[in-house]
């Protein structure tokens, strides 16, 4: 059972070695996006290109999933429809056992990791393994990604080395990352000549071309998806754009966002299985398009912005709070600011509302985003959702985080503020009786002197040196 | 812009009770340059607190209380970059679809932040009598952000002939406070504090400034924590002042 947040925000904060490598981290791939970026205005532009292709896409969503089943098909693509993550997991296992295979090797896939595939296959006799290395080094200790791009970023070197030492004793032991890397990819190399099946999550979905884009840096996508017999790509039904010129920008909004590079080592444009005459790629392709509560999200005009994420994890990187957190005290798949934003929609404010606490709305994300959400102002619509609910809204878990003691605390903030000769007479006599202002304040004084109250309010001295009242 | 014969001065709940010097002196300022200063008897608080607690009615009741004590068309000047965005940027969402939807993007349009005023409406010309000193400047993330006024308060204080302006490692990142985000979330907002007070130590500067009272706060207090000797080598307490109050101490005859 994972620990109540307070808790988990305490053991993250607690150990100081996660936090420097969390740190170090962060600031390399802010300063790298950062120069990926050089010419503002180009940046402007950008940005407000990729907010326009997404926000199309999502305008017109249920028409251009229809024209991606459509053009994929005719692709030689089986497309197929999951509601929720357990009808997603059944499909893939359907389609394993189907081919016999008790294998697959996979690329990295956020959408997988909402689905809990692999845990789920495990369960089915199927072993799936991770390709990405990233990936491949958490899977040896069952740990879930902290980052969504950089999954392992909360480990350094010298853990990575005693973990592979651990579970391959056969090879010399090593902290040098070059030898690091050949040992996981011998490994691998095993598992991708062997396996008949492999599975890979989707960058994006290209409507009018039924292509599947998937970009990587570590060539281990390409594998995942040309080497076995059978392709399945699970992707989330928001991934779809219109057009295949809208690529490029979305491109280069997304490399340059997440790790600063022009464009990735390996860029995927997947258009169906094997033709005749072809020497190779695979013979299925399978395409999952997972709802699991998009169409809900979807469904409201302000928190449908959430859906243009294209996952670049900028928002992370310049988050003051997920840079001293790093992503495992979110307890979810997605952590940071998206996080924050999606995981209470997808899973209920009444589980998860207290994401949309963790923030000081200092308004970082909102600035890097290539695509523009407006992740402050949605993480504080999910607050007011949580304690009050909008009408016609249809946030799951609305409400649930009222209580009584806040309600009383605002509505007596509310009388004092509202009522002008109500606040100067209290005011007034919190200035004249500040010495009885006790010394600590809860949790403000754990860390921090108490504020001490002036002797007389701006009210009483703008008076006293002839300021117009009015 | 052009420089008003009038303004509103709104000087906020937390400038109210904790730093009134830092109001007063921004009001001298602005007299001194020959601006009558209102200061409506009738001002409360923006309403940020509830709202970003998610208490939108009870923000919008708060706030209806400002946009009738600021009702005349003339500039509503704010010593605070996060009251001014409150004011500025989350006025007219608060009040949209609301009868007083129109007043409340009246007002908005009239939202000027302090130093934004002074360096670029009045562009403010001190004379700068204080003895030399290094400052290091916090710039709050509603100044950089939301309100996009940082370059004012730097350029303000780069008029002062006498002063070392410094900014403190990972400046443009957020101290922590987040006014209800201290109370809710305390651990990490202490842990964001402690970061940005040792790093503003570092900067060996005698004196920090931002234009904004809650960052002061939050950061005030955690340095006092960190550092209970003011006096403390290598890196002394730098003490703490509003802009305001650093920018009148320096520039009027005493």
């Amino acid at each position: 059972m994972i620990p109540e947040f307070p808790v988990r925000v305490s053991q993250a904060l607690g150990n100081e070695r996660v936090r420097r490598n969390i740190r170090r981290t962060m600031d390399g791939l802010v300063l790298k996006r950062h120069k990926a970026f050089p010419d503002e205005h180009e940046l402007a532009v950008l940005r407000r290109r990729g907010k326009l292709i997404r926000g199309h896409a999502l305008a017109h969503l249920p028409d251009l999933l229809e024209e991606l089943e459509r053009n994929c098909q005719r692709n030689g693509i089986q497309v197929h429809w999951a509601e929720t993550a357990a009808e997603g997991n059944a499909l893939v296992r359907d389609i394993l056992r189907r081919h016999g295979a008790d294998l697959v090797i996979k690329g990295k896939s956020m959408v997988s990791e909402e689905m809990g595939l692999n845990h789920y296959l495990e369960a089915q006799g199927i072993r799936a393994v991770e390709t990405d290395l990233g990936e491949f080094i958490l899977q040896l200790g069952d740990e879930r990604p902290s980052h969504i791009i950089a999954p392992a970023i909360h480990k350094d070197r010298v853990e990575i080395a005693q973990r592979f030492a651990a579970h391959f004793p056969e090879y010399p032991y090593t902290e040098d990352i070059e030898g690091l890397t050949a040992i996981a990819r011998r490994i691998m190399r095993e598992h991708f000549g062997r396996a008949i099946a492999g599975l890979s999550g989707v960058n994006f979905a290209v409507a009018e071309t039924g292509t599947l884009c998937l970009v990587e840096n570590e060539g281990n996508g390409r594998l995942c998806t040309t080497a076995p017999q059978v392709h399945i790509a699970v992707c989330g039904i928001e991934k779809v754009i219109a057009r295949l010129d809208q690529l490029p920008p979305l491109l280069t909004l997304l490399t340059r966002s997440a790790t600063g590079q022009p464009i990735t080592t390996y860029v995927n444009m997947i258009s169906g299985p094997r033709r005749e005459g072809e020497l190779d790629g695979p013979r299925e392709v399978h395409l999952v398009l997972l709802d699991n509560g998009r169409s809900r999200i979807h469904g409201d005009p302000q928190l449908s912005s959430t859906l243009r994420c294209i996952r670049c994890g900028a928002c992370m990187n310049h988050c003051p709070v997920y840079s001293r957190l790093g992503g495992h005290a979110y307890g979810t798949v997605y952590p940071g600011p998206i996080g924050g934003v999606l995981e209470p929609q997808l899973q209920g404010l009444d589980r998860l509302g207290e994401l949309a606490d963790a923030s000081s709305l200092c308004g970082a994300c909102g600035e890097v985003c290539p695509v523009r959400i407006p992740l402050p102002a949605l993480l504080r619509r999910l607050r007011a959702e949580g304690v009050r609910g909008r009408q016609g809204s249809r946030v799951v878990g609305q409400g649930s985080r009222r209580k009584p003691l806040h309600r009383l605390i605002w509505t007596l903030w509310r009388w004092v503020n509202a009522y002008p000769s109500l606040y100067r007479g209290l005011t007034g006599l919190g200035t004249r009786l500040r010495w009885l202002m006790p010394k600590h304040l809860g949790p403000w004084t754990r860390t921090r002197s108490a504020p001490a109250l002036a002797p007389r309010s701006l009210h009483e001295l703008a008076r006293s040196e002839g300021f117009r009242g009015e | 812009m052009e420089k008003p014969l009038s303004v509103y001065f709104f000087g906020t709940c937390l400038i109210d009770m904790v730093l009134p010097q830092a109001g007063l002196a921004a009001m001298r300022l602005l007299r001194r340059e020959g601006i009558e200063v209102i200061y409506p008897q009738g001002q409360t608080c923006c309403g940020q607190p509830a709202y970003n607690s998610g208490y939108d009615a009870e923000a919008r009741t708060v706030a209806r209380c400002q946009l009738d004590a600021f009702s005349r068309d003339i500039p509503v000047v704010v010593p605070s970059a996060s009251c001014a965005g409150m004011m500025k940027v989350q006025y007219p969402k608060l009040f949209a679809g609301t009868p007083d939807q129109e007043r409340a993007e009246a007002l908005a349009r009239r939202v000027v932040e302090l130093t934004d005023f002074l360096a670029r409406v009045l562009d403010w010309r001190p004379v700068d009598r204080g003895a030399p000193l290094k400052v290091v400047l916090h710039q709050s993330c509603s100044a950089r952000r939301e309100m996009g006024v940082a370059d004012a308060a730097k350029d303000l204080l780069a008029r002062l002939a006498h002063l070392e302006t410094v900014e403190p490692d990972h400046a443009h990142e957020c101290c922590g406070f987040g006014g209800t985000f201290a109370v809710k979330q305390p651990e990490i907002s202490a842990a964001m504090a402690a970061d940005k007070a040792d790093a503003i130590l570092a900067t060996g500067a005698q004196v920090l400034v931002s234009q904004d009272a809650g960052c002061l706060l939050n950061l005030g207090g955690t340095l006092e924590r960190r550092c209970p000797d003011a006096a403390a080598q290598p890196s002394p307490r730098p003490a703490v002042k509003h802009i305001a109050e650093l920018l009148w101490e320096r520039t009027h005859d005493s």
